[in-house]
């Protein structure tokens, strides 16, 4: 039985794809089967972080329909063993997502695979809602901003009352809260919400800070996972973030301001 | 750090710390653990209450709160218990 984790966020241009990419890529460098699927029909974009948006002939919707099987369709990625993409459909309209295909097409990867990552489109519609209703675990991703807080309270609020684990009153969807965009310096002048603030007013436990990174949009450029660059931050943050959401213990990384010449000569 | 980088920094420390505030407002569902009690209100009940507390002696619980909603509509109950006038 595979665990199905949403990447979700309500808020747009927050990182949800660049998160799904780097958290499925992780998962699968630490040898676990993994396929990340893009569920934002119309709007594909998985695939081109991904970097292998050439090589899409079938997607989701076309397994959801019967006009493929999911062999057809899964995109196995050719530098990462274990991991497996399933894009969106370009074209068709929102409504071809049904509650009984994308179940269907869960419970088939579930034989395979032991994480399904699923990247949510932005918004509250269907598609956010298919995203995330299967869902076992979410990584809720914000920046620190409030139209992004306030959207992932709302998605926080979703994720409670919408997903088939509440409808069904069983084990809540485990939520972590993964802040991206984290520039340590302006937290520190105080021109930012800082990590305890956003703490403090979503209240879900944090799985991980990505810093605002030049290797964040390098990485989209090429179509490479930025968690391949292990040694860069962004990387390395990601990767931290698949060890602790997998139990390991990693103290948080790149989130405290790089001291400036002048706080070094006054020992500051 | 000259004389008006004192203005300047006060200014900038404002802003986060007024994201902040401004979000506690508007966030005001959904909390863990607490019901559907807003973020700001354990806040709010301690600030009633050192108000009170400058013109009346009340205890701790002297200041209850309640949430309503009816469809769109929030209602903020608030009940102020005052102790006993002495004559």
């Amino acid at each position: 039985m595979a665990k199905i984790i949403v990447v979700t966020s309500g808020k747009g241009g927050v990182g949800k794809t660049t998160t799904s990419a780097s958290f499925a890529a992780g998962l699968a460098m630490r040898g676990h089967k993994t396929v990340v699927i893009d569920f934002d029909v119309g709007l594909r974009n998985l695939d081109l972080i991904m970097g292998c948006e050439r090589r899409v002939v079938f997607d989701f919707v076309n397994v959801i329909n019967g006009e493929a099987n999911l062999k057809q369709a899964l995109i196995r990625d050719k530098r990462i063993d274990n991991l497996s993409i399933l894009a969106a459909s370009q074209t068709r309209d929102k409504d071809a997502l049904s509650e009984e295909g994308v179940e269907r097409t869960l419970n088939k990867l579930s034989e395979e695979f032991d994480y399904i990552v699923c990247d949510s489109p932005a918004g509250i519609e269907k598609g956010a809602l298919m995203a995330m209703y299967f869902a076992d675990e979410a990584l809720v991703v914000t920046n620190p901003e409030v139209s992004s807080v306030r959207d992932s309270d709302r998605v926080l609020g979703m994720l409670s009352s919408k997903t088939k684990r509440s409808i069904e009153g069983r084990e809540p969807v485990k939520e972590h809260l993964v802040v991206t965009r984290y520039a340590p310096n302006r937290v520190g002048k105080g021109e930012m919400l800082s990590l305890d603030d956003i703490g403090d007013i979503l209240a879900i436990p944090l799985l991980g800070v990505v810093p605002e990174s030049e290797t964040v949009l390098n990485a989209s450029n090429s179509g490479m996972p930025v968690v391949l660059e292990n040694n860069a931050d962004a990387g390395g943050a990601y990767m931290d973030m698949v060890a602790r959401f997998l139990g390991e213990d990693r103290p948080l990384r790149f989130t405290q301001a790089k001291k400036g010449f002048f706080d070094r000569l006054m020992g500051r | 750090m000259g004389w008006l980088d004192v203005f300047r920094s006060n200014e900038k420390k404002g802003s986060a710390r007024m994201a902040k505030e401004r979000l506690q407002v508007v966030v005001a569902h959904r909390r863990t653990g607490r019901g559907d009690q807003p973020a700001y209100f354990p806040q709010l009940q301690q600030d009633l209450l050192a108000v009170l507390r400058k013109y009346v002696e009340v205890g701790e619980d002297a200041v209850q709160m309640e949430i309503e909603r009816e469809g769109d509509l929030e209602v903020l109950e608030l009940n102020i218990t005052l102790p006993e006038a002495k004559h």
